[in-house]
C-alpha cells in the first residue's frame, strides 16, 4: 500500500500524465461526435472508433511513466528509498494501469454519451452482452496496454525510443503484417493489439463470411481470450522487463 | 560503519574499482580523496546497491544496503543533486521520498527549513539554481535522520558562499554524531571537513590514515637537483636518504637530506649540479604527487 501511495504521489506531481489524460478523452470522445454527427446510421460499436486512438495515447503515457525516471534519473532516487525493485516497479504499474483503465472508462462511457445527446433517435442503447463489451471492456484493454507499455518503458529507457517502439507497432506494424501474402492474416490472428481489437468488436465475423468477403483476420480465439492473450503477453514483457531492471545497474 | 572488502567493479575492460577494501568509521566525517575517474562515484553507487560490484562486498553495519527495511532512516545519500523530476515542486520530491520510508511527512518541512527552502518549497525543482537543488539533494539526504551520510563531490560547481554552507553543515552533522563519508577530488577541501582519509586512485586504495597523518607525510620537504651524472649520484644519496625521480623532468627528488648537505656529498663527489632547490611541498602538490600514477587522464 505504501508503495502504492508513493507512485501516486509521483505520477500526479509531474505534468504529462494530466496531460495525457486530458488529450485521451478529449480524442475518444471528439472523434465520437464527429462521427454521430456525419455518420448515417450510428451503433455503439461506432461510438468507440476514437478510444482506438486514445489508447496509442495511454500506451504514451505508460512509457513516460518510467522513461522520464530514467531520463532524470529519479529511478536511482526511487531504488535508493526502496531498494526492492522489483516491488517498486510493479506497484508503479499497478498504479499506472489502474489510471489507464479509469481513462478508458471515462473515454468510453463519454464517446457513447456524446453520440447519444448529438443522435438522440439512433439506436445507442448498451443492451447486448456484446455492446457491455465493448464499450466498459475499453478500460481494461487501455489497463493492459499501460502495462505493456510500461514493460517497453523499463527495456528501453529512453523516451524517444519506447514511445517510437509504441507507436510504430500498436499502428502500423501490425496492420502491416496482413501485406505478407497468405500468411500474414494468419499471424496477425496472434498480435497482441489485433487481439485487444477483436476482444471489443460487437461483431465478429465467422470464418466462413470473412472467406466471403474476400480475406481478413480470422481469430483462434473467443474474444474474452483474445482479452486474456494480449493481458498474457503484457504481463509476460513485464516479467522479463523486471528481471532485466533487476539486474541491471540502476 | 561501512565496510568494504575486496571491492571490484569493472566496466568492460575498464577497471573502474580494483581490489579496494576499507573501512568508515562511525561517529567521525570521512572523506574519500581521488583525482576523477578514481573511482570514488562507482563506489558509492555500490555501497548503495545501485551498481552490483563485479566481485567483493560492501556492507553497512554488516548489511547489504538491498537487505535495509527503510534504508533512508538508516543512511542518507546525496550522489547528485539532479536527480529530481524538473516539473515536481521540491515539497512533493520530499514527500514520496518520506511516505516510501513511512517517514512523517511533517519531517518534510522540517528538512526544507533545515537547508533553507521552506520559502521555495512549491516551486518546480527543474527552476532551482545549482547551490538550491544541492541543499534540496541534502534535506532528501536528512530525511530519514539517518545516522549515516553519504555524499559524492557535494561542492562540485558551488560558489564560494555554498561551499562555505556545505562545509559548515558537514561539521554540525559529524558533531551530531553522525558519520559521514564524504568525496573529493581536492585535497585542500577535504583537509578541512575530513578527519580520516581513504585516498584512491585507478581504483586502488592508496591510504587509509588520518587526515593530520596524511598531511603530515605529504608535504615534507624536499630537494630538486638535476645533474648531468643523475645515476651515480642517485647511488651516492640512496645511501642516506630516499631519492625518486620526477616523472616530468627526470629531476631526482631527494626526502630525508637537506640542502646544503646535498651540495657537499656533490662536491666531495665531484659531481657538477645544475639544480639544487629545496622545495615545501603544498598539500596539493602532494595529492598530486602521491597518486601521479593512478591518475586517469593525464593533461598533456
Ligand atoms: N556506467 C559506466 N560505464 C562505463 N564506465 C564507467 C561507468 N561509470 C564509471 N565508469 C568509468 O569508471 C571509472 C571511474 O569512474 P567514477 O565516476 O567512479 O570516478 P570518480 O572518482 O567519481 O571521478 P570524478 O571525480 O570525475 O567524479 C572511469 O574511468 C569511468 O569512465
Ligand atoms: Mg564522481
Amino acid at each position: 500500500m505504501t508503495l502504492l501511495a508513493v507512485e501516486r504521489i509521483k505520477l500526479f506531481s509531474t505534468r504529462s500524465p494530466y496531460w495525457c489524460t486530458a488529450l485521451a478523452i478529449a480524442m475518444s470522445v471528439g472523434f465520437a461526435a464527429l462521427l454521430a454527427a456525419n455518420a448515417d446510421q450510428v451503433g455503439v460499436g461506432l461510438t468507440q472508433a476514437g478510444t482506438r486512438l486514445a489508447l496509442v495515447v495511454v500506451l504514451v503515457l505508460g512509457a513516460l511513466a518510467v522513461t522520464t525516471e530514467y531520463r532524470f534519473s529519479t529511478i536511482r532516487a526511487t531504488f535508493l528509498a526502496v531498494p526492492g525493485r522489483t516491488s517498486a516497479l510493479v506497484a508503479k504499474t499497478a498504479v499506472v494501469a489502474l489510471v489507464a483503465g479509469v481513462i478508458g472508462e471515462v473515454a468510453a462511457f463519454g464517446s457513447w454519451a456524446i453520440a447519444k445527446v448529438i443522435k438522440p433517435n439512433a439506436d445507442l442503447a448498451i443492451n447486448t452482452g456484446a455492446e457491455w463489451r465493448a464499450v466498459a471492456g475499453v478500460g481494461l484493454t487501455f489497463a493492459i496496454g499501460a502495462i505493456l507499455a510500461i514493460a517497453v518503458g523499463i527495456l528501453v529507457r529512453q523516451t524517444a525510443g519506447a514511445v517510437a517502439i509504441l507507436l510504430v507497432w500498436s499502428m502500423l506494424a501490425e496492420n502491416l503484417v496482413g501485406l505478407i501474402p497468405k500468411v500474414g492474416v494468419k499471424i496477425q490472428a496472434w498480435l497482441p493489439f489485433m487481439n485487444a481489437d477483436n476482444f471489443l468488436a460487437v461483431n465478429t465475423p465467422s470464418a466462413g463470411e470473412v472467406e466471403a468477403t474476400g480475406g481478413g483476420v480470422v481469430f483462434k480465439l473467443s474474444q474474452w481470450g483474445s482479452l486474456a492473450y494480449f493481458a498474457g503477453i503484457a504481463v509476460a514483457l513485464l516479467v522479463v522487463a523486471l528481471v532485466v531492471a533487476k539486474r541491471r545497474d540502476a | 560503519m561501512i565496510q568494504a572488502v575486496r571491492l571490484r567493479k569493472h566496466y568492460g575492460r575498464t577497471k573502474a574499482v580494483d581490489d579496494l577494501s576499507f573501512i568508515v568509521k562511525p561517529g567521525r566525517v570521512t572523506g574519500f580523496l581521488g583525482p576523477n575517474g578514481a573511482g570514488k562515484s562507482t563506489t558509492m553507487r555500490m555501497i548503495l546497491g545501485l551498481d552490483t560490484p563485479t566481485g567483493g562486498d560492501v556492507t553497512i553495519d554488516g548489511k547489504h544496503y538491498t537487505e535495509l527495511k527503510q534504508p533512508l532512516r538508516k543512511i542518507g545519500a546525496l550522489l547528485d543533486a539532479k536527480w529530481v523530476h524538473p516539473n515536481r515542486s521540491a515539497r512533493s520530491h520530499l514527500k514520496w521520498m518520506a511516505v516510501s520510508n513511512k517517514i512523517p511527512v511533517s519531517r518534510v518541512d522540517e528538512v526544507l527549513e533545515i537547508v533553507g527552502l521552506t520559502e521555495v518549497a512549491n516551486k518546480r525543482a527543474g527552476g532551482f539554481s545549482l547551490g538550491m537543488s544541492q541543499r534540496l539533494g541534502i534535506a532528501g539526504a536528512l530525511l530519514g535522520d539517518p545516522e549515516v551520510l553519504l555524499f559524492d563531490e557535494p561542492v562540485n560547481g558551488l560558489d564560494p558562499e555554498g561551499i562555505l554552507w556545505i562545509r559548515q553543515f558537514m561539521h554540525r552533522l559529524a558533531d551530531e554524531g553522525r558519520t559521514v563519508f564524504v568525496s573529493s577530488h581536492l585535497l585542500s577541501e577535504m583537509a578541512q571537513t575530513a578527519q580520516d582519509l581513504i585516498v584512491i586512485g585507478k581504483g586502488r586504495l592508496i591510504a587509509q590514515t588520518t587526515t593530520e597523518q596524511f598531511i603530515s607525510d605529504a608535504t615534507q620537504d624536499h630537494v630538486r637537483v638535476r645533474s648531468p651524472h643523475a645515476v651515480k649520484l642517485r647511488e651516492i644519496l640512496a645511501a642516506s636518504a630516499t631519492v625518486t625521480e620526477d616523472a616530468v623532468d627526470g629531476a631526482l627528488v631527494v626526502h630525508g637530506l637537506p640542502a646544503p648537505r646535498i651540495g657537499e656529498i656533490a662536491a666531495e663527489n665531484q659531481i657538477v649540479l645544475h639544480e639544487l632547490s629545496p622545495q615545501r611541498g603544498s598539500l596539493e602538490e602532494a595529492f598530486m604527487q602521491l597518486t601521479k600514477e593512478s591518475v586517469e587522464y593525464h593533461a598533456h
